[in-house]
């Protein structure tokens, strides 16, 4: 067996070095998940790793991960600004959701009226959305100190009722002969999300995700608020000592990614997804957990996080249609990425010794 | 006189990374025997306890138990053999009640209704009454000090270990418990007795090994010794003692007029109607057993808990309803008990802890965002002017001993030049040389014209650097009175007594 | 006295249905809780037991294996959680999550070629004449052995904690595991065993649910009955028998929706189903605003890692 002993100052070297050894550590185990499914390891590995960015279709897929990546970091960097407060928002997903629809109906509600000012004011509204939601699990654990967790993952499957109700009911297409499913905003100019540059994969969801990105560096590198943020993460008692009301730091936090949830949702239901449906979510309020994580909760730490995230959806996607990889396998090696992640992070904050040997890692 | 030798220790070694806990330590321990083991925070002294308990094994050197190899793996093994230890901290469990706590000590309780009617017997017939179905976190320290006592004798120990148990005691309960252990020594049962406090072995103990930076440095009988000449085996230094301006204290500076606050912790005290005013150039000292008010009392004080504005004034100002850094604008700075995780980010590192409370009054952030260079300079400067021994201002808080971060913490507070300085056990657990330098700092500050309040448990440091004395006793604060003149038995009764502890009538019960 | 066409002897005997799981995955959370690990992957552990007790149930036939597969299906994926929180000291919250994202990806893996199978049935137990009585025969005595064997679960976690040296230590573990390791307690293996044990009752909950109460597989199956569960450990203020009633209430929500839905009820089907999800955050806010009561009762270690240090 082995002992652990904790360092007296974090490591920075590691704490740089266990995402990558993560993804290391989860590409052996994924080999031999797939290995047991019956697939060539190496072929799924090289599949879902490689031939996005480099093989025969790359220079469509690229923009695939463009279109994954934005909506997963957006929603990932406001997740970590909680996360590093010790405030769990988990129900990015539901905030998403109520995003999307809400700048949707706005959009919806206007047409066909033609106007520069409709995308914004949806834009607004997505964010809106996505904030009012986050507030509710704010308020109650601000006002009835209310697990936030609890409160922020039910109001997930709410969230999923309304957007159901809204696709066959309030937002249907009232021209589509009764199918569910709103209007598509492809075909409506004013409020569509379209690529900036045709065959790039970039709209402005992606341009919101840069900015954000750096955004949410700065707010924590050089702003009060962000060092706020760590020190009530990091020891709450420090955090009262030096004046920071917790309360206000529930409402921000929780505030900043449900309005960044709110409007990755926006702009994915006017962009790639192109409409409000039943199954308009595909789960990044979730996946988005597992990105900030793996970014270490730092902003361009995140950014990259979700293009490799992106890169699993989009090379899971061609190993399902040539290698016929089942769809469930790469959620499978998501799950596992978090796994090692987590495991390999104590690196940072112990060292590991072997025991009688005098042998120690570093 | 050839004793009798129950618990021996051969060369016993023990090694953490960087540090030598414990170097070739070798003593023994006579049967019946009231042993003292002397040293400083830090002389290794928790570390040998622990290993002779079984929590940590030695790296090197052997013990003996009645002449046999004594090697317990576990706590379990030594209780087996019979050693008993009190704890100073850690080994309670507040939601639970006494009889509960008391059979998580034991290996093979009886039933509950049996265990109750021993604790009665036992815990009378040592003059520490208890009852058995009251909840430890609703108990003061002193009674809970006796649940872990009880938790011993019920096991029929022959060595005793306590861990500094006077810490946490008035001094009539000192003697309450003295009486006990020299009760449990007349039966036979030998005391190994960890202090640092010498008039304590003095009054106790019959023999006396001094550690020092792990090493054993002297054996001596206590009672042949003068505390002095203890302390300078203690220390290997003379000591100074702090110096004094006697100067005429200025105007009011801080006010506090019936100062009540609910606790914000389950098991905490709440204030009750605190009063006191402390002048310009003037230090208070408040003193109390822990767990009667003092971490409420900073809490108020520092602006983390709020209550009605002209409770807590400040020049005559009304600031009760004020938050923290609003009060560091009016003058007012704390440094709060525990230095990590309260007055320090453990994981953040010099620089980032100075910003934490250095902010306002240092003017270290500029709408809203941060100047770190400026941040920087002020950490510098409170490392070089209050000699905190680290590599470097980027270094974690955490990494720090406990001295230096707490010069750390206390330079910080100093170096903001507050009007109101107030501070809570502000040399625990740190070294002699540090709480000196620590004690002049703050009547450097004092003499500066600030006034200071210092919360403290250690009777002597009050003594030491305070002007006017008061006692803080569940929540309630006492009339602050002139050190000067004052008794430890005065002192004891402003205290609270004996809380309430009878001397019950000592019979010789067989635990 | 039948409302909107419901009749009150089957919409019981339903409810008792219906709270299987989540009573059998919140008594284990409750002992996890209790011993200070908060394992937020109920809902993956769960999902686990219903495939991997689907799984063998339709393999071996018998619908017992099938509730041992869950148990131990759940009990392998719990084993990683101990793993990292107990062993490489990861942050419980992140990990019961991790737990929950890869137990719903493994699970709908496994799952795959299992969907339209019908398992094998669960027979009720057979009590006779007693299940004539009128209403309370056809509500409380006509039903599968696991709706007893969950209530006993509870009565017997309740009499461990409360009675037991096991339990003792238990508690003692998670409301303080410093003072626990010093008198001497295995801190780590009593929170591992806590741990399985939590995941196995989730596992038989998750089976319970794929092999009687839906009774198939599909994916995503138990629909965030682990969350519900986590929530009613909190409406127990981590008491075994409030976890019953809190079972029951949350049991006959979500019963008494489905029948309304089905009788045609003039609510709209969304705010039904949506329902029992509002009604988890209501009785939430009502049991943390009582300042302290449902606090004092949570195990003040909760969620905190051990570390023994020097």
């Amino acid at each position: 067996m082995f002992t652990l002993e904790k360092r007296p100052t974090p490591s920075k070297a590691w704490a740089w070095g266990t995402p990558f050894l993560a993804v290391a550590l989860t590409m052996v185990a994924g080999g031999l998940l797939f290995a047991a499914l019956g697939k060539d390891p190496f072929a799924v590995v090289r599949t879902i790793f490689w031939d996005p960015l480099f093989g025969e279709f790359a220079r469509y897929l690229r923009g695939q991960l463009l279109v994954k990546a934005a909506p997963l970091t957006l929603i990932a960097v406001g997740l970590a600004l909680g996360f590093r407060a010790g405030i769990w928002n988990i129900g990015a997903e539901g905030q998403y959701i109520i995003g999307a629809i809400t700048g949707a109906a706005i959009g919806l509600a206007v047409y066909p009226t033609e106007s520069r000012w409709i995308f914004p004011l949806m834009i607004l509204g997505g964010a809106f959305g996505g904030w009012v939601w986050a507030m509710i699990p704010a308020l109650l654990r601000t006002k009835f100190n209310t697990n936030e967790i609890l409160v922020s993952l039910m109001l997930v499957y709410v969230a999923e009722t309304i957007l159901s109700k809204a696709a066959t009911g309030f937002l249907r297409n009232p021209e589509g002969m009764g199918f569910p499913g709103s209007r598509s905003f492809s075909s409506y100019a004013a409020a569509g999300n379209p690529e900036l540059i045709a065959g790039t994969g970039l709209h402005w969801g992606v341009v919101a995700a840069l900015i954000a990105v750096i955004w949410a560096y700065v707010l924590l590198q050089r702003h009060l608020l962000g060092y706020q943020i760590k020190l009530a993460g990091q020891a709450p008692r420090a955090a009262r000592f030096a004046g920071v009301s917790a309360d206000r730091l529930v409402m921000l936090c929780m505030g900043m990614s449900g309005a960044l949830a709110g409007l990755a949702g926006l702009f994915e239901v006017t962009g790639p997804a192109g409409q409000i449906s039943i199954d308009f979510n595909v789960g990044y309020g979730f996946t988005a957990i597992i990105v900030a994580f793996l970014g270490r909760l730092n902003p361009f730490g995140i950014l990259l996080a979700a293009l490799l995230m992106a890169l699993t959806y989009v090379g899971g996607e061609m190993a399902a249609t040539n290698l016929g990889l089942p769809s469930s396998a790469i959620r499978v090696f998501q799950g596992m990425l978090l796994f090692f992640l987590l495991a390999v992070d104590l690196l940072s904050n112990y060292r590991i010794r072997l025991a009688g040997a005098a042998r120690e890692v570093r | 006189m050839a004793r009798d030798v129950l618990l021996g220790l051969e060369g016993i070694s023990k090694t953490y990374p960087g540090v030598k806990a414990n170097d070739g330590v070798s003593f023994s321990i006579g049967a019946g025997e009231v042993h003292a083991l002397l040293g400083e925070n830090g002389a290794g002294k928790s570390t040998l306890v622990k290993m002779i308990y079984g929590l940590v094994k030695p790296d090197e050197g052997r013990m003996t138990l009645r002449g046999q190899p004594y090697a317990p793996p576990e706590p379990r093994a030594a209780r087996a053999a019979g050693v008993a230890m009190v704890f100073q901290h850690f080994s309670l469990f507040d939601a639970l009640n006494v009889a509960e706590n008391v059979a998580l000590g034991m290996d093979n309780p009886p039933p509950m209704r049996a265990l109750e009617g021993r604790i009665r017997e036992v815990s009378e017939g040592y003059g520490l009454p208890l009852d058995p179905a009251r909840l430890v976190g609703d108990l003061s320290a002193g009674e809970r000090q006796r649940v872990e006592i009880i938790r011993c004798l019920l096991q029929d120990p022959k060595l005793l270990i306590m861990d500094e148990p006077t810490s946490v005691l008035t001094p009539q309960e000192v003697d309450i418990l003295f009486g006990t252990l020299r009760q449990l020594a007349a039966e036979g049962t030998s005391i190994l007795y960890i202090s640092h406090k010498l008039e304590e072995i003095k009054a106790l103990c019959d023999e006396a090994t001094i550690l020092r930076r792990g090493k054993v440095v002297g054996t001596c009988t206590p009672r042949e010794k003068s505390a002095r000449e203890m302390a300078e085996m203690m220390v290997g230094a003379t000591l100074n003692v702090p110096k004094r301006a006697g100067k005429e204290p200025g105007p009011v500076a801080l006010k506090v007029q019936e100062l009540s606050v609910a606790s914000p912790s389950a098991f905490g005290t709440s204030l009750k109607g605190v009063n006191f005013e402390v002048r310009q150039g003037e230090v208070l000292g408040i003193g109390g057993v822990a767990g009667n008010g003092q971490d409420e009392l900073l809490l108020a004080l520092s602006g983390e808990l709020r209550t009605p504005r002209d409770t807590v004034q400040i020049h005559g100002r009304g600031i009760g309803d004020s938050g923290p850094n609003d009060r560091r604008r009016d003058g007012i700075c704390a440094a709060p008990e525990e230095r990590l995780g309260h007055a320090a980010a453990p994981d953040m590192s010099l620089t980032e802890n100075a910003l934490l409370s250095g902010a306002v009054r240092r003017g270290l952030t500029k709408r809203g965002f941060i100047d770190w260079a400026r941040t920087r300079d002020f950490a510098e400067d409170v490392v070089r002017t209050f000699d905190v021994r680290t590599p470097g201002i980027g270094t974690a808080a955490r990494a720090l001993s406990g001295g230096n971060l707490q010069k750390f913490v206390l330079g910080r507070e100093i170096m903001q030049e507050p009007e109101v300085i107030v501070v809570n056990q502000p040399t625990w657990g740190v070294d002699a040389a540090a709480a000196a330098f620590i004690r002049q700092a703050l009547l450097n500050r004092a003499e500066a014209g600030a006034a200071v309040v210092v919360i403290s448990q250690d009777i002597d440091e009050i003594m030491e650097i305070a002007d006017r004395f008061a006692a803080l006793n569940e929540g309630r604060l006492s009339e602050p009175v002139p050190t000067q003149g004052l008794t430890i038995d005065q002192i004891g009764l402003m205290l609270g007594g004996a809380h309430g502890m009878h001397q019950a009538e000592v019979s010789h019960v067989h635990a | 006295m039948d409302f909107y066409g419901i009749n009150p002897a089957v919409l019981i005997a339903s409810l008792m249905v219906a709270s299987v799981p989540i009573m059998l995955a919140a008594i284990g959370e409750l002992v996890v809780e209790k011993a200070g690990v908060l394992n937020l992957g109920v809902e993956g552990m769960m999902i686990m037991g219903a495939v991997c007790g689907f799984i063998t149930a339709v393999h071996t036939g018998s619908p017992w294996a099938g509730f041992l597969g869950g148990a131990a299906g759940a009990m392998a994926i719990s084993l990683i959680f101990a793993l990292l929180t107990q062993v490489f000291l990861a942050n419980q919250v992140a990990t019961g999550l991790a737990m929950t994202l890869f137990g719903l990806g493994l699970s709908s893996l496994m799952g795959q070629g299992y969907n339209g199978i019908k398992p094998p049935a669960m027979a009720d137990v057979p009590l006779g004449p007693l299940e004539d009585i009128p209403f309370i025969g056809r509500a409380f005595l006509s039903h599968d052995a696991m709706v007893y064997v969950s209530i006993l679960i509870v009565a017997g976690v309740w009499a461990v904690l409360k009675y037991s040296r096991v339990g003792l230590i238990l508690r003692a573990v998670g409301e303080n595991h410093d003072a626990a390791h010093a008198l001497g307690y295995k801190v780590r293996r009593i929170r591992v065993l806590a741990i399985l044990f939590g995941a196995a009752m989730a596992g038989l909950g998750g089976a319970y649910v794929s092999l009687v109460r839906v009774p198939q597989w599909t994916d995503g199956i138990t629909a965030g009955a682990g969350w519900i569960a986590l929530a009613i450990v909190v409406f127990a203020s981590w008491k075994p028998w409030r976890v019953l009633i809190g079972a029951y209430l949350f049991g006959g929500i979500t019963v008494l929706q489905l029948n309304l839905q089905a009788a045609g009820a003039r609510i709209p089907v969304e705010y039904l189903s949506m329902s029992p999800y509002l009604i988890t955050i209501l009785v939430l806010v009502i049991m943390s605003s009582g300042k302290g009561r449902a606090g004092l009762n949570a195990p003040a270690a909760l969620g905190q890692n051990f570390h023994a240090s020097r």
